[in-house]
C-alpha cells in the first residue's frame, strides 16, 4: 500500500512564484524516504500541502489510499508532522503540549497521559515535563515536537528538517529513535539539508528541485550510479609538486596531502603502485565527500547531463 | 542525550510499542468530540493561568464604575425607569464585561495562535473547521460568563439586584457572548498585527457598547438617536439582560433573543467558511 501519494501536484502562490510544478510521488508504506532538494525547491510545500497547511492548486494527494479532497480527517489521522519551524505555545508545558496535541487527535486524557509520559521519557524530557517549553533548549524543543508528532501513533510521520541546528551527538540518537520507529512500522518521511543523514537513514529517495522530481530511486541504486569517488591521501614526505601519475587526475592540496580522483573502472592499487614507483608513501586515506552530495550537486546543478 | 533512553534500549523505561495507529482507525465523532473537549480544556487552562489578565481588570474596572457613576454621580441622576441608578446600570455593566470579555478572549486567543504558528497544531489535526471554531467560541464564551459572575458579585456590593426573569438572564448571557466570541473570532482570522487585533474593540466594540444603553434608558434620546440606537445589537442585548433582572426594557425582548440567535448563527458560519478557506493562515 503506498503512505502517500501525489499526482500532479502544483502549487502557485499569489506572488506568482509556481512552487510545484505537477509532482508525482509514491511512497511505501513501511518506507524510511528522503525528500531532498536546495532551498525554494518544493520540499516545504509538498508536505504542507499533504497537512493541510497549504492549499494546492492543482492535482491530487491521498495518504494510505484517503484522498486529501474527500477524505481529509481520515487522511490527517495517519500522519504526524515534526516541521521546521518550532509551532508550539512557548507558554505551555511539554506535558500540556503533548497531552492536548493528543486529544486533537481523538486519544482521551487519561490515555494520553500515560503515551505523554512514555515519549517523553523516550525523548529525554521527562524531567522537563512541567516547565514551560520556552525554557528548553534547542535540542529539546527538536524532540518536544518529535514527542507530540507520535502521541496518536501516525502511520506516516512526515519530518522537515528534524536535525536543524541540533549538535552531532543529539543527532545521531534521534536517527537511532527514527530507525527504531521506522523498524516498528511507522512510514517516514524526511527532508533534510544533511545528505549524511539521508544517506544513512533512508531507503528510498526522490529529489525535488524547481517544483518537480528530478530523481527518484533507492539509495543504494542511486549511490551506485556515482562514477567517481575522491579520496583524500596523506603523504610521509613533503610534496613540493603534484606527482605526474597520467591515468589518475590527482592534485596537490598542501606539502602532505594529495587528493584523488577515482574512477569506477580504476583501481586503487594501481595508483599506489605508480605513487611508491615515485617514492610518495601514504600513510592513510580517506573518502573526501558524502557521496549522496556529490550526486546531489551534479542533479541540480546540471539536470540534463549524466550522473 | 545519551543513548540509554533510546527506544531499543534495554534501560528504557517503556520500550516503543508496535504501532497500533489508533487514531487513523477512531470514529470521526470521537475525534471531534475529544478534540472539542480539548480545545474548551486548553482555553479554560489558559483562562485560568493568566487570571489576572482575565477575570481581575474587569472586576477592577466595574468597582470604579460604581463609585463613580453609581454612587458619586449617580446620586445626583435620580431614577432610571423607575429604578435606583446603581439597580439600572449593573445588568448594563455585567453585560459590558460579557461582551469584552469573551470578544476578548478569542481574539487574543487565536491571534496568540497564529502568531506562535501553534494553531498549526490544529490545522494538521483531522479536526473540522466547526469543531476549532466552536471550541475557541465556546472558551469565549466561558471567559466571559466567568468574568460576567465576577461582576455581578462585585455589583452586589453597590445594588439589590432583583431577578425578574431568571431564564432571559441565562439566554442572554450566553447568546451574547456567543455572538462576540465569534465576532473576535473572525477579528483574529483578519488581524495582522496586535495593532489590528486591537483596532475593532477599541473603535468599534467600546463606542457601541457606550451607546448601548449601558448607563441611559434609550427614552432619554431625541427620536432621530433613539432609532439609529436600534440599529446597534449592544442596545438589545443590553435590554435583553437588564430585563433579566429588572422586568424592564426599552426594546421588544423576544426581537431582541431572535436578533441574537440570527447574528449567532450567522457569525458562526462566517468563522467556519474564513477558516475553511484558510484565510489569514494559510499561504
Amino acid at each position: 500500500m503506498l503512505a502517500l501519494s501525489t499526482r500532479q501536484l502544483t502549487k502557485t502562490y499569489k506572488n506568482g512564484v509556481h512552487a510545484l510544478r505537477g509532482v508525482d510521488l509514491d511512497v511505501e508504506e513501511g518506507d524510511f524516504f528522503a525528500l531532498l532538494g536546495p532551498n525554494g525547491a518544493g520540499k516545504t510545500t509538498l508536505i504542507g500541502i499533504v497537512t493541510s497547511l497549504v492549499s494546492k492548486t492543482g492535482g491530487s494527494a491521498s495518504v494510505f489510499g484517503f484522498d486529501i479532497d474527500t477524505q481529509l480527517e481520515r487522511a490527517k489521522s495517519c500522519i504526524g508532522i515534526v516541521p521546521q519551524e518550532l509551532n508550539f505555545n512557548q507558554f505551555e508545558s511539554p506535558m500540556t503540549i503533548v497531552v492536548n496535541q493528543a486529544g486533537f487527535y481523538g486519544i482521551a486524557r487519561a490515555e494520553a497521559r500515560i503515551r505523554a509520559e512514555r515519549y517523553l521519557r523516550q525523548l529525554q524530557l521527562w524531567d522537563k515535563r512541567q516547565m514551560a517549553a520556552r525554557g528548553l533548549s534547542g535540542g529539546m524543543k527538536r524532540r518536544l515536537m518529535i514527542a507530540r508528532a507520535l502521541m496518536h501513533e501516525p502511520r506516516l510521520l512526515i519530518l522537515d528538517e528534524p536535525t536543524a541546528g541540533v549538535d552531532i551527538e543529539i543527532r545521531r540518537t534521534m536517527w537511532d529513535f527514527l530507525r527504531d520507529i521506522n523498524r516498528h512500522g511507522t512510514t517516514i518521511i524526511l527532508t533534510t539539508h544533511y545528505l549524511e543523514e539521508a544517506e544513512n537513514l533512508c531507503r528510498n529517495i526522490a529529489i525535488i528541485d524547481k517544483g518537480g522530481i528530478i530523481e527518484r530511486d533507492h539509495m543504494s541504486s542511486l549511490l551506485r550510479r556515482l562514477n567517481t569517488q575522491t579520496f583524500v591521501l596523506n603523504t610521509r614526505s613533503p610534496l613540493l609538486e603534484t606527482p605526474a601519475i597520467s591515468q589518475f587526475n590527482l592534485r596537490r592540496i598542501d606539502e602532505h596531502t594529495l587528493e584523488a580522483d577515482i574512477a569506477k573502472e580504476q583501481n586503487l592499487n594501481e595508483l599506489f603502485a605508480q605513487l611508491s614507483r615515485l617514492g610518495v608513501e601514504v600513510l592513510s586515506m580517506r573518502n573526501k565527500v558524502n557521496r549522496l552530495e556529490e550526486i546531489f550537486m551534479r542533479l541540480v546543478e546540471n539536470r540534463t547531463g549524466n550522473v | 542525550m545519551s543513548s540509554e533512553l533510546m527506544p531499543s534500549s534495554p534501560a528504557s523505561s517503556a520500550p516503543l510499542q508496535g504501532p497500533p495507529h489508533i487514531a487513523a482507525q477512531l470514529p470521526l465523532g470521537r475525534i471531534r468530540w475529544i478534540g472539542f473537549q480539548t480545545i474548551v480544556i486548553r482555553e479554560y487552562g489558559r483562562i485560568v493561568r493568566i487570571w489576572g489578565q482575565t477575570l481581575v481588570p474587569s472586576a477592577v474596572t466595574a468597582t470604579l464604575y460604581f463609585v463613580i457613576f453609581g454612587s458619586l454621580i449617580g446620586r445626583r441622576v435620580g431614577p432610571m425607569a423607575g429604578f435606583d441608578y446603581r439597580q439600572f446600570i449593573a445588568p448594563g455593566l455585567i453585560m459590558m464585561s460579557i461582551i469584552t470579555n469573551s470578544y476578548g478572549n478569542v481574539v487574543s486567543s487565536f491571534f496568540g495562535a497564529k502568531f506562535g504558528k501553534h494553531i498549526e497544531e490544529l490545522q494538521v489535526s483531522p479536526l473540522p473547521s466547526w469543531i476549532i471554531v466552536a471550541g475557541y467560541a465556546i472558551g469565549g464564551v466561558m471567559r466571559g460568563l466567568m468574568v460576567g459572575l465576577v461582576v455581578t458579585v462585585v455589583s452586589l456590593f453597590f445594588a439589590r439586584l432583583p431577578v425578574a426573569h431568571f431564564i432571559a438572564i441565562i439566554a442572554a448571557a450566553v447568546l451574547t457572548s456567543v455572538v462576540f466570541s465569534l465576532a473576535g473570532f473572525i477579528n483574529a482570522v483578519f488581524a495582522r498585527s496586535f495593532d489590528q487585533m486591537n483596532f475593532i474593540p477599541v473603535f468599534v466594540l467600546t463606542p457601541l457598547t457606550y451607546f448601548g444603553g449601558v448607563f441611559y434608558s434609550v427614552n432619554m434620546l431625541p427620536a432621530w438617536a433613539q432609532k439609529l440606537s436600534f440599529v446597534n445589537p449592544i442596545l438589545h442585548m443590553v435590554n435583553a439582560f437588564r430585563f433579566g433582572f429588572l422586568g424592564t426594557s426599552d426594546v421588544h425582548v423576544a426581537s431582541a433573543f431572535l436578533l441574537m440567535l440570527l447574528l449567532a448563527v450567522l457569525l458562526f458560519a462566517v468563522a467556519v467558511q474564513l477558516l475553511e478557506r484558510g484565510v489569514g493562515i494559510r499561504d
